[in-house]
């Protein structure tokens, strides 16, 4: 039942992330991007992580893809990528090359390790829950206590991260303050 | 459920994000692939937690969604400011430090 499981969700992900890679139109890439994310999520659920699987389709599916999708809209550049010009020689097949080659670098220690934890025999996945302790306990219980510091550094980057974007799009003072004449003079 | 399943999704959906980074040229669907690299870090964190029966691996998958939000709003960011000043978000266009 796990295999099935795992074979669907495995299906959903390649399939969304070709979609990403392979789409014409931009729209279409960002809703196989969801596609993905939503398999990934199918994953997290089997292997116990049930908080992270909501955290992934709240924050990734819900937030970032919806950000993806409103800023290909605002910018009104969802007409379709032309994907036969390369405007650098030979771009695209490097491209795979470097893909292909990365697989096989990634792929071979896993194949032919000499390791268990790599050659699949003694890999059980287990839950990542002991007793009857909730996973989302345990989480926090992690995070808040030995991960601490870095839960907080993180609010700061968060923070960063907002300022960053809110002081990268806004309008330059000066125009702004010539549309607040223009809008006032009639 | 063996772990190497799970790395082998996890290296394939990784390839599949750099392949994405080095050929498309729409800057949105770059950060996409982006988006899909950190994914295939998350499902093999989440993974080798499982296997360790250990937590951390999922604490540190939720911080590298966390990092991923903010890297989207900047980056969405940067590219809204790219389309303002050139009138195109193909990166190919964005050659003003060539040399």
């Amino acid at each position: 039942m796990d295999w099935v499981v795992f074979v669907i969700s495995a299906i959903a992900v390649l399939a969304g992330a070709l979609g990403v890679v392979t789409s014409r139109n931009p729209v279409h890439a960002a809703l196989s991007l969801v596609l993905t994310l939503f398999g990934i999520a199918v994953m997290f659920v089997e292997q116990q992580a049930n908080f992270l699987a909501v955290v992934q389709v709240i924050v990734y599916a819900g937030a970032i893809v919806v950000l993806f999708l409103f800023v290909i809209m605002l910018l009104g550049v969802d007409q379709a990528e032309d994907l036969e010009v390369e405007p650098l020689v030979g771009q695209r097949p490097a491209a795979v090359g470097v893909g292909v080659a990365g697989l096989a670098a990634l792929l071979l220690p896993i194949a032919f390790g000499k390791w268990q934890w790599l050659s699949g025999q003694a890999s059980v996945a287990g839950p990542a829950h002991s007793g009857t302790e909730p996973n989302v306990n345990r989480l926090a219980n992690a995070l808040f206590t030995r991960y601490l510091l870095p839960f907080e550094a993180t609010s700061v980057l968060l923070v960063i991260a907002v300022i960053g974007a809110v002081v990268l799009a806004r309008r330059p003072l000066h125009t702004e303050r010539q549309g607040l004449t223009a809008r006032e003079e009639p | 459920m063996l772990l190497n399943q799970f790395l082998f999704l996890a290296a394939v959906l990784f390839c599949i994000g750099v392949y994405g980074v080095l050929a498309r040229r729409n800057a949105v669907l770059v950060l996409a692939s982006i988006e899909l690299m950190l994914n295939a870090v998350n499902i093999n964190l989440v993974a080798f937690g499982a296997y360790r029966h250990n937590i951390a691996g999922q604490v540190f998958a939720l911080f590298v969604i966390t990092i991923a939000a903010a890297e989207v709003g900047v980056g969405l960011a940067i590219v809204v400011l790219i389309f303002r000043n050139r009138a195109s978000i193909a990166l190919d266009d964005a050659d003003l430090m060539k040399g």
